[in-house]
């Protein structure tokens, strides 16, 4: 009889994911699953999908789930975490959901220091209405609404989210990750845990910004499109910690 | 328990507390702050929650998640600020999340002013938002009802798992009259479907995205059903001198209050004048309203808009009697005086 | 019985907690009641008035657009509502401040000088109760025993020191316009 190494978290469900081939929510969903069940929390989590290809979000994770209005998964976090503050609560949201029509919505739970936890997907794009540009498009990158590439003087300016958010009072932690080798995969279920103890520390507001991979709409292979990650959105989204309150060593 | 004299709005948001409620979200906006303000002040001692979003749009949002979390939930605004609230609203009632939302209405359109008016009868009537849904509308007429029907409005949202509107307006929440609270407030039913942790249990998924149409419209039938049901059986109306009454007026909410002034004076002129008075805007009660003019020659309906419940009193009707109209909008307020002259020319009209 | 009435002078006059100690004092002695403060344009226009109705029956409409009583403190307001009131009512006024002269209505006057009443008890701000005395006195509408109960219940209890000045304003009122039936 083979010896078992490697088994699916239980705290995803045995549905398959409908992400197309190459898309980075597998990776993080995955990554957030195992560490909710390793912080032996799975049964006092409620997660928030938001709308977005993470829109199914609850058919994956294997805990009580809401499903929120496009952008405003923060806001319904809020109301869930202050009836239940020994809960654990997070959101999963993506660019366009959060930084876009959102953007009132996660400002206002981080400056007041929500206790929650809020997951950040940035592949620069709307994924699923089409590749349509995000407000983390770059500068030049084409998409369906900017077929001649983001002009600044046209669309403005990608927008740092990590960076806006460091700045606020109520928040806890911040810090971007990536998902485009398997040391950074590692690194970026760091960077989630830690901002999972920050909310069971009773801490603040936690933020973990993803940079993703969207191949389909990006038009290219999934190597390709990692590599993308690597050598275009990097110098534009410096990966780091931004702000914790994480105890060292923890 | 002895009287209190009250303002309207302190009258709600006490009902509220005394029903159990704990969480409250909202954002400033006259004619309503009385609300906010009272429960700031209250909640802490309670300990229970007071949070001032940063829009009414993340105001309602909060509500939907603490609704899902299985707390009696409340937020209250006025016109533009329920606007605002109405993608929210529909999720909630999609999600058939129980919660309280109150409208102290104010004038419309747009930014309009801060003085009452009814303008947003159409707005709670027919369907705050996208999709097929209703709210349960209760519309009070005095600041015992503003706490009477409160304490309703929960019971009846956790009994049909459906939001339900307060239609209010500054009149009401500005007035102070006595008031008498309810000593046996509505007790919370059980939530078995709140996602507070899959503790021993599958998880619970508060959702509204059913991407199968079929799926969709089962979902939807099973809507209609439950307000067929709520049709059925939670129809609310008063009436007043109505059994002999040549003229029927037709009010709600604080106007109904000026109208019963003018059914009095006409009645001391010897013109047989009476009142019918919805409670429930949503579900309309159509057969109390025909039953109430059974005998009537003419009604009059009297609004603080430009005729919005009056094509629900039509409908009720069935043309059976010549229906006239006095409104006011804007923030004005008919005066019994004027409702009485619309009267008295009616009532010449039908001598012929 | 069956009042409505107008109350009406400056912001600052004690104008609204004249009609909400008014309207306590009818709750108390088991009348409907109901109390409404202006609302509207004239909130801002330096005049300050309310609605009270105090009644043996159910009450309609709150809102009083032709009292039958109308107590003014100032002469805007009096200008503003004198006019309004019903044939065979009453304009209580305080004389002090206010030319009492009338486009020849059929409406009964009661001129108390209460500003300087209240100037001789000591504290201007109690003008307010001086002109509450003289209405109870004149009306009977309610009981001055039952509107010093009230006075306990509407003002905070920091405030209970106050108590004894009003009651003396109240009297003062009700000692001049006894003078005058």
């Amino acid at each position: 009889m083979a010896e078992k190494i490697a088994a699916r978290t239980e705290a995803l469900t045995e549905n398959p994911f409908h992400y197309c081939p190459g898309c980075a929510h597998g990776i993080i969903h995955r990554l957030v699953a195992e560490t909710i069940e390793e912080l032996g929390v799975r049964e006092k989590t409620v997660g928030v999908a938001s709308v977005g290809c993470s829109v199914f979000a609850y058919n994956y994770f294997n805990m009580d789930m809401q499903q929120a209005a496009h952008g405003r998964a923060p806001a319904v976090a809020t109301g869930i975490k202050r009836v239940l503050p020994d809960n654990f609560v997070f959101t999963y949201q993506g660019d366009g959901d959060l930084a876009a029509i959102g953007t009132a919505e996660i400002v206002h739970a981080a400056a007041r220091g929500e206790n929650i936890t809020v997951i950040f997907v940035n592949n620069t794009t709307y994924g699923m209405t089409g590749g349509q540009s995000a407000p983390t498009t770059i500068l030049g990158q084409k998409t369906t609404t900017t077929p001649y590439g983001r002009d600044p003087h046209v669309n403005g300016y990608p927008m740092g989210v990590s960076e806006m958010l460091s700045t606020l009072g109520g928040v806890a932690h911040v810090s971007r990750v990536s998902i485009y080798s398997p040391a950074q995969v590692n690194r970026a279920k760091r960077a989630i845990k830690k901002a999972f103890e920050v909310q069971r520390e009773k801490k603040g507001f936690s933020f973990v910004e993803v940079l993703a991979s969207c191949p389909t709409n990006w038009r290219m292979t999934p190597q390709d499109a990692l590599k993308w990650i690597e050598e275009k959105m990097l110098p534009i989204y410096p990966l780091g910690e931004f702000k914790t309150a994480a105890e060292e060593g923890k | 328990m002895a009287k209190v004299l009250m303002g309207g709005n302190e009258a709600l948001a006490e009902a509220a507390l005394r029903a159990g409620c704990r969480h409250f979200f909202g954002y400033p906006i006259t004619p309503q702050s009385e609300i906010p303000e009272y429960l700031a002040k209250k909640m802490p001692q309670l300990d229970g929650v007071y949070l001032q979003a940063e829009s009414e749009i993340a105001a309602i949002n909060m509500v939907y998640g603490a609704a899902g979390a299985g707390v009696r939930v409340f937020t209250a605004s006025s016109g533009p600020g329920i606007s605002l609230m109405s993608e929210g609203i529909s999720y909630i009632a999609g999600a058939e999340l129980p919660c309280v939302i109150v409208n102290i209405m104010r004038g419309g359109p747009g930014l309009g002013n801060i003085a009452p008016s009814q303008a947003d009868y159409n707005q709670a009537t027919k369907g705050i938002g996208h999709g097929d849904f209703h709210l349960i509308v209760l519309a009070p007429n005095s600041v015992q009802e503003m706490a009477d029907l409160t304490m309703l409005a929960f019971q009846l949202a956790e009994e049909y798992r459906n939001p339900a509107m307060i239609l209010s307006d500054g009149l009401l929440g500005q007035m102070m009259e006595p008031v008498e609270f309810n000593e046996n407030p509505p007790k919370e039913k059980d939530k078995p479907w709140a996602t507070r942790g899959a503790k021993g249990r599958d998880p619970n998924i508060i959702n509204r995205l059913l991407i199968e149409a079929e799926a969709l419209q089962k979902h939807n039938l099973k809507l209609q059903e439950k307000y067929q049901l709520i049709k059925e059986t939670q129809c609310r109306c008063e009436s007043y001198l109505a059994e002999d009454a040549d003229i029927l007026l037709a009010a709600f909410g604080s106007c109904s209050r000026m109208a019963k002034s003018a059914v009095e004076m006409a009645r001391s002129r010897g013109i047989k004048a009476g009142l019918v008075r919805p409670i429930t805007l949503w579900p309309f009660p159509e057969k109390e309203v025909a039953e109430a003019a059974k005998g009537a020659k003419a009604c009059l309906v009297t609004e603080m808009n430009e005729g919005q419940m009056l094509l629900d009193i039509r409908l009720a009707l069935k043309g059976r009697i010549p229906i006239h109209f006095l409104g006011k909008s804007g923030g004005i307020i008919p005066t019994p005086g004027e409702i009485l002259e619309e009267i008295e020319r009616i009532e010449v009209n039908l001598r012929g | 019985m069956h009042h409505e009435l107008i109350i009406a002078g400056f912001g600052g006059q004690g104008i609204m907690f004249a009609g909400q100690l008014l309207t306590y004092t009818g709750m108390m002695e088991d009348r409907h009641v109901s109390y409404i403060p202006s609302y509207g344009p004239e909130m801002r226009g330096g005049t300050a008035n309310c609605s009270v109705v105090i009644s043996e029956k159910e009450i309609g409409s709150p809102i009083v657009t032709d009292p039958g009583i109308l107590v003014t403190l100032n002469q805007p307001a009096f200008d503003k509502f004198a006019p309004t009131v019903k044939d065979g009512g009453l304009i209580i006024y305080n004389s002090t401040l206010i030319n009492g002269e009338l486009p020849g209505e059929d409406v009964e006057t009661l001129a108390v000088p209460a500003s300087k009443i209240a100037d001789e008890l000591g504290n201007p701000r109690i003008t307010n109760m001086v002109m509450l005395g003289a209405l109870i006195k004149k009306t009977q509408m309610v009981s001055l025993e039952t509107i010093l109960d009230s006075l306990e219940k509407v003002l905070p209890e920091h405030r209970h020191n106050l108590i004894p000045l009003n009651k003396q304003a109240l009297e003062a009122g009700m000692e001049y316009t006894e003078d005058k039936l």
